[in-house]
């Protein structure tokens, strides 16, 4: 992997990490999700900065795999064109594995310039990391906690 | 009949990097058409191989997921607007 996929830094606030933490504890036993919005660069990729976590409803309601409603993320993408933003990633609990993206999370991944993040509950503390999937190459981004 | 088609942005590589493209059509499936004819490169990501919406694509009229209207047949009037959303999904 290039080290131009493994970017931008991934900037979450702390209310923002709250969000999505809460959201995949509050999804269990079943795997939970959400939509990040965030501004692009002048490259027509996410920039790293977030505007809105945007918890999702999970119309799977299963514990191993996950399905963002899709009424939730049109009022995600109206929600993120209001503003002048965009979709530009999302999350998703893991309940009982690594924070790292499974053969289905890289199959299924629609969008090589999103941000991928997984949170693992696995484990007594939550594990968030993120990551970009592009064909089969994953490259983990940092992530970063801004006090806002 | 005008419509404005709303471009995940996944998709707008395909489409000269527009993130709305306005095209004619009295049906989604005419209105298809005539996006996939200005943006070939579209019509993979939107229409499996029988012509049918790629299962992987949700498109909404307004506030309605066209499979729940009439698909690819749902009627369109000057100024409706079709949002066309990727599946996103995955697993454990
Ligand atoms: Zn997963």
């Amino acid at each position: 992997m290039t080290s131009e996929f493994a970017q931008p830094t991934l900037r979450l606030t702390e209310s923002q990490y709250a969000t999505i933490i809460g959201n995949c504890y509050d999804g269990l036993p079943n795997e939970a999700c959400g939509l990040l919005v965030g501004p692009l660069g002048g490259n027509a990729e996410p920039t790293g900065a977030v505007s809105e976590a945007r918890p999702c409803r999970n119309v799977d309601a299963s514990a191993v795999t996950y399905t963002v409603d899709p009424r939730d993320m049109l009022g995600a993408m109206r929600a993120a064109e209001a503003r002048g933003d965009e979709i530009i990633g999302v999350w998703h609990s893991h309940t009982h594995t690594d924070a790292y993206p499974s053969p289905t999370d890289v199959r299924q991944a629609v969008d090589p310039a999103w941000l991928y993040v997984i949170v693992s509950l696995r484990d007594q503390a939550p594990v968030l990391r993120a990551y970009r999937i592009r064909g089969e190459g994953i490259a983990e981004v940092a992530v970063e906690l801004d006090r806002g | 009949m005008a419509v404005e088609i709303k471009l995940p942005t996944v998709l707008r590589a395909q489409a000269d990097g527009q993130a709305t493209v306005a095209v004619d059509g009295a049906t989604v499936g005419e209105v298809f058409n005539a996006l996939v004819a200005r943006y070939p490169g579209l019509r993979g990501n939107l229409l499996d191989d029988s012509g049918s919406l790629h299962k992987f694509v949700n498109v909404y009229k307004d506030d309605d997921d066209i499979r729940y209207l009439d698909g690819l047949d749902t009627k369109l009037a000057d100024g409706d607007v079709l949002s066309i959303l990727p599946a996103v999904a995955g697993g454990a």
